[in-house]
């Protein structure tokens, strides 16, 4: 079993994002840049069924830039046997991406496709589920627990109510949970042995897919910032604050 | 055109956020259609028939609709969608499950979890856990949206009588099968929708001390939330996660107990009205977005909370 698995490079999840003075968007110049957390525990999830001899191979891709290597290069330290770069410069949006996507799942024929449920940058949360619906695949998304069974996949997925379990034969795609397994970190002779490692690099232009954006960005802003509040010195202050200046108790 | 909203149900009762989606549909065009898919779920249909909002139900009957499953709804929603200029639905598991399924088939660039309607096809939406508000305008000749609930107020319940015409089920889609829900049953408010939301952390330092959140809650009739440390570490279930990859919440009061206040964390509660801090570091960065911090060590100051609400002569509800 093939296993195919999307990671995006992302800015890391610690960096405090400012917007730009002009409103352009946020600053990405000298900010650290790692791959989108969720996509991680795609990533660890392949290599774990490799692991356990239900998947043969754990192939790496990314979209994006040509930094966007680094992303593709850390998946390979952590397990990934090959990658590839789809090289596109400029805004991607998932529509894109997961065009993009289709036409690697068409050459690579993987029978698994994981990737992270959202990416913390755009936060659209569609990527996985846009391939799924252009394959014709069965999606399960949000996946906080996957069972590999003779031709398919059980899986339960997290859903505001509680949790949900559904049966998908295989192909599919899995779009994975932080809570799904915890990502392992690479090794100092895993990462030396990952530079070996191949990426095929593809211009996004040679696979004929239109990536240029459907949506205009208009402008970017601050959120709105709140009142800087008080340090209350008893529970006595608290609950007469509450109760008689706030007045929502 | 008219705009096509996508009604979340459970076949007997619309679910919350429906309200919600109902009203941001209703700021882009006056001429709402509902969608409802489901079995034999007459009674949700009559309910959406009764928002004065919707102009007309549509109701979509088939056994393979009794359980939300993207690749059976989805079909139907493409199939109807050439007679709208917009797809609507939430921004919460259901909405984020199925529009952009609808929307890779229709070629559109969804545009998802919108705070804001400025005109039919400009939206306002956070990026990067709302530490930014990006305006957005969409050049497809359709769009599908979906928006955050807490953003828009739920729209009337009563007093409308849309007439509901039936349209054909898709066929099933054999490759995926429901097999079980585990929803946890609670006589709480939801948290999505409380007036007051108690949130415990990883300050709580076991799921048996989530007993004292859960006290807080009981005499403030709320909710009960959670950091994703929280439950990661299984001190209380997904369900109850509030933060950039769980539930947005805008209670009156929220508050927040041993939570260090993570970007993820406030990205799901920084718009409540009143939000409450109680850690025992100073520095935590939750204090920086709290109305009113309380420096202190949370197994002290939670049952003098319940001590102090216990003097009150009346506390709302």
């Amino acid at each position: 079993m093939k296993i195919l698995v999307a990671v995006k490079r992302v800015i890391d999840y610690n960096v405090q994002v400012r917007v730009k003075e002009d409103n352009s968007g946020v600053v990405t110049d000298n900010v650290k840049m790692s791959t989108n957390p969720p996509d991680d525990n795609a990533i660890e999830e392949a290599v774990k069924l490799k692991e356990a001899g239900k998947a043969t191979e754990v192939v790496a891709i990314s979209v994006g830039e040509e930094k966007a290597q680094e992303t593709v290069r850390k998946a390979l330290a952590v397990g990934a046997d090959r990658g590839i770069l789809i090289k596109a410069d400029g805004t991607l949006e998932p529509l894109a991406v997961s065009k993009l996507l289709q036409k690697i799942v068409e050459k690579e024929k993987p029978d698994l496709v994981f990737m992270g449920k959202q990416a913390i940058d755009d936060d659209c949360n569609q990527t996985g589920q846009m391939l799924s619906a252009l394959l014709n695949w069965p999606q399960a998304t949000f996946a906080s627990k996957i069972q590999v069974k003779d031709k398919s996949l059980e899986v339960t997925r997290e859903i505001d109510e509680g949790l949900e379990t559904i049966e998908i034969n295989i192909p599919a795609i899995v779009t994975c949970d932080l809570r799904l397994n915890e990502p392992r970190y690479a090794s100092l002779p895993n990462i030396m042995k990952a530079k070996k490692k191949p990426i095929e690099q593809i211009n996004a232009s040679d696979l004929g897919v239109d990536t240029a954006p459907r949506i205009e960005q208009n402008r970017v802003d601050e959120p709105p910032k709140r009142k800087a509040g008080i340090k209350v010195s008893s529970v006595a202050e608290l609950v007469q604050k509450l109760k008689n200046e706030a007045k929502v108790i | 055109m008219s705009v096509l909203l996508v009604a979340e149900h459970n076949n007997k009762e619309l679910k919350p956020f429906t309200f919600n989606a109902i009203t941001a549909a209703s700021q882009v065009d006056s001429d709402v259609h509902a969608v409802i898919i489901g079995s034999n779920c007459e009674e949700a249909a009559k309910a959406l028939s009764n928002l004065p909002l919707v102009k007309k139900v549509i109701q979509v009957e088939g056994d393979h609709y009794e359980n939300f499953v993207a690749e059976n709804f989805a079909p139907v929603i493409v199939k109807l969608a050439e007679n709208y200029s917009h797809i609507i639905s939430s921004a919460n598991t259901f909405g984020k499950n199925l529009m952009p399924r609808v929307a890779a088939v229709l070629d559109t660039s969804q545009i998802s979890d919108v705070t804001k309607i400025i005109s039919a096809d400009t939206f306002l939406r956070p990026i990067y856990a709302g530490n930014a508000f990006a305006t957005v305008k969409s050049k497809d000749p359709k769009k599908c949206v979906t928006i955050r609930p807490t953003s828009f107020d739920p729209c009337e319940s009563s007093g409308g009588s849309a007439p509901i015409e039936k349209a054909e089920p898709s066929a099933e889609f054999g490759q995926t099968k429901f097999i079980k829900r585990e929803e946890v049953k609670s006589d709480r408010p939801e948290l999505g929708t409380a007036r007051v939301v108690v949130s415990g952390g990883r300050g709580m330092q076991s799921g048996d001390n989530f007993k004292l959140i859960t006290s807080l809650a009981d005499k403030l009739n709320a909710a009960i939330g959670a950091s994703r440390a929280a439950v990661d570490a299984g001190y209380i279930s997904n369900d109850h996660q509030v933060g950039q990859t769980g539930k947005v919440v805008v209670p009156d009061l929220y508050i927040a107990v041993g939570i260090s206040g993570a970007i993820q964390h406030l990205a799901g509660m920084k718009e409540s009205k009143v939000i409450v801090a109680i850690n025992k570091d100073g520095e935590a960065p939750i204090f920086s977005v709290a109305d009113y911090g309380l420096e202190a060590d949370l197994f002290e100051a939670l049952p003098q909370f319940l001590e102090e609400l216990n003097k009150l002569n009346t506390i709302q509800k």
